[in-house]
């Protein structure tokens, strides 16, 4: 047979005779007769101009090969990017189970047919319940910034009010994606983002910044903990006692992976809680990595207003477990634009991944990692603090991320960073262009990942290249 | 039917399988950290003092405690307990089709999996230059200028298209005045969910005679009140409205803009262009069409295109090619910001990438084909079966990628639903067919999609499995009423999940209400 006739090897029915067989079953000539529908003008008329199919794995496989070795990773490199996406250690199982064919390929089955994955969704959402405190956990949507703007315009629809506190300092990424949420001011449901100044000397929020900001106005106040710049927020109590006093929601964002050391959010007065999956047991894929999930306690009030879908424990005809979607109602898919916000396909493989880390790690493990992150970001932030021309306002209390200072050095953050990737080592996040107020300042960022032999020559480094 | 298929003893395992926090032991470790090195301990002291008082957790998370292999197993167990694609599963409007695990190797590499989104791009050469040549490959297959991959699904595209069209009225300073999105009831319900939710008022046109709205329905709805048209072609339910380039130049004249769901784009792919059509922009499922894995619901890509006017308007960061490098431009000032975080599932791009490599022209072509030749050849044989009749019957003609199909008449003559046969189905290995969108605007219905990767001998299976069904009803509708009976467990029982004492979306939940229940 001549190669251009060769079946695809992706395409079963693509073997010549076959096709000529199903057109006579059809009575036809020529599959155009099929697309009678569409009128000539609106045909293109020509074949695509696409670059010559790789049909061949080998082939195809070397193309992609060749353009993977183009990146440089955090494996073969020293990593100290965070401040959205983490690189935490990914234990082999969580791999090994995402990558189950039954998991990766399907779509939707009835409840007994998805009785495996739907299980395995039940058990994400119960077990990130035990981490937060929290009796009512969605499934996921997209990532923590979609989050936060679902649960912010939860919190608008809940109190009937258009207005929302957030931190100055918080990741420009997230809130780009909030600004969207909240509506630009044309629109009858725009929601009005007021900022709240951090306190200078703790980084912690500015309390009688957030007195001065709450009103019988505000829907909500948004908060994070740790915040975007890695501080941990310590008067969660008497914030959310502020927003409550103001008939306000409180909304927090979390690093699940903080834990097992910090108090869940659940037992300090949160209303609703936000965050991101990606560092329980997910790669960061470039970004790829991300998931959002929003949680609150098991109230009707907050049930009624959740976008999202939600897996339920449910019975059979023969009172076996199974699982269900509760509320289906109320999402898109019921009610279209009566619905609340909207939903669609989400992360809902990472769910799994995140399902068999938080089974994997056990209140031991939590405890474990985040003990080992403060430890050694701590013990980061002391060797850098040490070198000349570097300062760090901030020295302790934070968990993984800390914003380290260049101005004394003379040099910017961006020149800093391209020589300290000639040496391997990728510098922290640079916050010159976003928050200009600090300065010549980065954001770097330390996990259980870092030894202490990475933390000296990350030291040593920097010490080479601000003398130098 | 071109074969005979022979119906499949099938049996799905069944393990018992407990929740994983009923597993606990008190003890078991599934990992370990190392303690902090002794100079480190020595320099900031323990972990505990580094947390300030008030935040110390106090009580340990009630987490299962497994060993690693225990819980190896207790997930590949419900990983056979999801029958999926391990069966044959025709989910019609999802496209079921081959994901080539060439890439899911390629993309679980660390020059994939472990690159951090921000990092200098210089180091993320590969990932940009994937990212650049596939916005390449999809404005020849739509006519558009411009992709960005960020929206992370088909609902969150809609939504992008939905900001973008604020922010190109606003930029004319009519966003206050243009404040309707119109749609019709047969598109996706994420178009006007999106839209609603970006704040726009929803104008829902109802399918006329000829299976779509009207062009007097159309012309009645705009005004200078129009802010977008958001719709798609062919419809669900495998008609293609032949009209579309009026309804595009009516919105136009209006002075709205036009967005074409292409969330049915498998039958049509190589055939007809957005561009071609009229349309400001459009939308492509990498998920679907494009090979990449559906992960039971994500991570997903609503690949995003539109012409050069709208582009500004894009949410960034957007990949460009500077000589022979690939750069990350800075916001246009009228970008919309961000739908979501970074560039979107850049691991879904390359996937997507590769998928459209080895297909080729020729081969995206045959698969439109094939999808248009296997579904009409399905409608065949489907509609043989008794019970069965096809949406719109006085349309006559070949269908798309896609027939509905109503079971109203079998459901009148046995009391047999749609729902009952979906639960039948299972027992022979074949997953659930989608029904429709809400509203059902027929009785009892359902929607097969064969797409390019399903074999003739799995379509006729399928038939043959829904024949018996027909059969069963006819004869012993018990039989279908009572199923599945070959699964893990039965179907649902009637106890509605939407009562506050019945839902328990967690564990704690559950336990919290049923000892209060005692």
């Amino acid at each position: 047979m001549p190669r251009e006739q060769r079946a695809h090897p992706y395409m079963p029915n693509s073997v010549p005779a076959l096709k000529q067989r199903l057109m006579a079953e059809l009575g036809i000539d020529s599959v155009d007769e099929l697309f009678e529908q569409i009128p000539q003008e609106h045909r293109l008329g020509r074949a695509l101009d696409l670059p010559p199919a790789l049909s061949s794995e080998a082939e195809l496989g070397r193309h992609m090969r060749d353009l993977l070795a183009k990146n440089r990773s955090c494996e073969e490199n020293l990593n100290f990017l965070g401040g959205g996406c983490w690189q935490h250690h990914v234990p082999a199982i969580c791999d090994e189970i995402v990558q189950r064919s039954e998991f990766l390929t399907p779509v939707w089955g009835t409840p007994s047919s998805d009785l495996g994955r739907n299980q395995a969704w039940f058990e994400f959402t119960s077990q990130l319940g035990e981490l937060l405190d929290l009796d009512l956990v969605a499934l996921p949507v997209y990532s923590w910034g979609c989050a936060a703007g679902h649960a912010i315009r939860m919190a608008a629809r809940l109190t009937g009010r258009n207005k929302v506190l957030l931190p100055r300092f918080m990741d420009p990424e997230r809130r780009a994606v909030i600004i969207n949420y909240c509506e630009p001011p044309e629109m009858d449901s725009h929601i009005e983002i007021v900022d709240i100044d951090a306190d200078a000397a703790t980084g912690q929020l500015d309390l009688d910044d957030l007195d001065a900001k709450l009103g019988e106005d505000v829907a909500t106040v948004y908060f994070e903990n740790p915040s975007y710049l890695g501080q941990i927020e310590s008067h969660v109590a008497e914030i959310s006692a502020a927003a409550r006093k103001h008939g306000a929601e409180t909304i927090v964002g979390v690093d699940p992976i903080s834990l097992g050391v910090l108090s869940p959010p659940g037992s300090y007065g949160a209303d609703i809680v936000v965050g991101s999956l990606q560092p329980l047991g997910i790669h960061m894929y470039c970004g790829g990595g991300l998931g959002g999930f929003i949680a609150s306690r098991d109230d009707p009030r907050y049930a009624y207003e959740y976008p999202t879908l939600l897996i339920s424990i449910a019975e059979t005809t023969h009172g076996e477990h199974s699982f269900g979607l509760a509320l289906m109602h109320q999402c898109s898919y019921g009610s279209r634009e009566e619905g609340k916000d909207w939903t669609g396909n989400s992360t809902y493989l990472w769910a799994i991944g995140s399902a068999v880390y938080m089974s994997i790690m056990g209140p031991q493990g939590f405890r474990e990692v985040g003990e080992l992150i403060l430890q050694r970001a701590h013990y980061a932030a002391g060797l850098l603090q040490a070198i000349d021309g570097i300062n760090i306002e901030q020295a302790s209390g934070f968990f993984k991320e800390f914003v380290v200072n260049f101005d004394g050095t003379g040099k910017s953050v961006a020149t800093i960073n391209k020589a300290l990737l000639q040496r391997g080592i990728f510098g922290g996040l640079d916050l010159t262009r976003s928050f200009p107020q600090l300065g010549n300042s980065a954001l770097y960022c330390v996990t259980e990942l870092h030894t202490q032999h990475d933390l000296h020559f990350l030291a040593e480094t920097l010490q080479e290249i601000c003398a130098g | 039917m071109m074969t005979k298929p022979k119906l499949r003893r099938y049996h799905a395992p069944v393990w018992d399988e407990p929740l994983v926090m009923e597993m606990s032991v008190s003890g078991r470790r599934g990992c370990h950290f190392p303690e902090a090195e002794v100079d480190v301990r020595h320099a900031v002291g323990g972990a505990r003092d580094l947390v300030p008082a008030a935040m110390r957790r106090r009580t340990e998370p009630n987490l299962p405690e497994m060993s690693e292999p225990d819980v190896l197993r207790h997930y590949l167990h419900l990983s056979q307990q999801t029958l999926g694609m391990m069966g044959i599963s025709l989910f019609g409007t999802c496209t079921m089709k081959y994901n080539p695990r060439l890439t899911e190797g390629l993309t679980a590499r660390p020059q994939i999996a472990d690159l951090h989104p921000q990092q200098d791009p210089d180091t993320l050469q590969g990932a940009l230059e994937i990212i650049y040549n596939f916005d390449q490959l999809l404005r020849e297959l739509s006519g558009m200028d411009q992709f960005v991959f960020q929206p992370a699904g088909g609902a969150d595209a809609a939504y992008t298209m939905a900001c973008i069209t604020r922010a190109f009225h606003a930029a004319r300073g009519e966003l206050a005045q243009r404040n309707q999105i119109i749609t019709s009831i047969q598109a996706h319900p994420c178009n006007p969910a999106t839209a609603a939710a970006a704040g726009f008022e929803i104008v829902t046109l109802m399918l006329e005679d000829g299976g779509f709205p009207s062009v007097d329905a159309l012309r009645a709805a705009v005004s200078d009140r129009t802010a977008a048209l958001m719709i798609n072609n062919p419809d669900d339910m495998g008609l293609y409205n032949p009209d579309i380039r009026q309804w595009v130049d009516i919105v136009h004249e209006a002075g709205g803009l036009c967005f074409y769901d292409h969330a049915n784009f498998n039958g049509v792919m190589s055939k007809i262009r957005a561009r071609e059509l009229g349309f400001d922009a459009c939308m492509f499922m990498l998920h679907k069409t494009f090979g990449v894995a559906k992960g039971g619901g994500g991570p997903a890509v609503g690949a995003f295109g539109c012409t050069s006017e709208l582009a500004v308007h894009l949410p960034g960061p957007i990949v460009e090619k500077d000589g022979d490098r690939y750069v990350l431009a800075d916001d246009s000032p009228s970008s919309i910001g961000r739908v979501r975080e970074y560039l979107g599932n850049v691991q879904q791009v390359v996937k997507a990438y590769a998928w459209t490599r080895a297909m080729g022209a020729e081969g995206i072509a045959e698969a439109s084909d094939i999808s248009v030749l296997l579904n009409n050849y399905m409608e065949k044989e489907i509609l043989k079966i008794r019970g069965v009749t096809r949406s719109h019957p006085d349309i006559e003609g070949w269908r798309i990628e896609m027939t509905r199909y109503s079971l109203g008449q079998l459901y009148e003559d046995t009391g047999v639903t749609v729902l009952d046969v979906q639960n039948r189905m299972v027992d022979f290995g074949v997953d659930a067919f989608w029904l429709s969108h809400e509203p059902w605007i027929v009785p009892q219905p359902f929607t097969p999609e064969a797409g390019e990767m399903w074999s003739v001998e799995d379509c006729d299976y399928w038939i043959a499995v829904l024949k018996q069904i027909s059969d069963e009803a006819y004869s012993d509708p018990a039989i279908v009423t009572s199923a599945p009976h070959n699964q893990p467990v039965h179907k649902l029982g009637p106890k509605s999940l939407d009562e506050p004492d019945r839902w328990a979306m967690t564990w704690r939940a559950y336990r919290r209400k049923r000892s209060s229940r005692k």
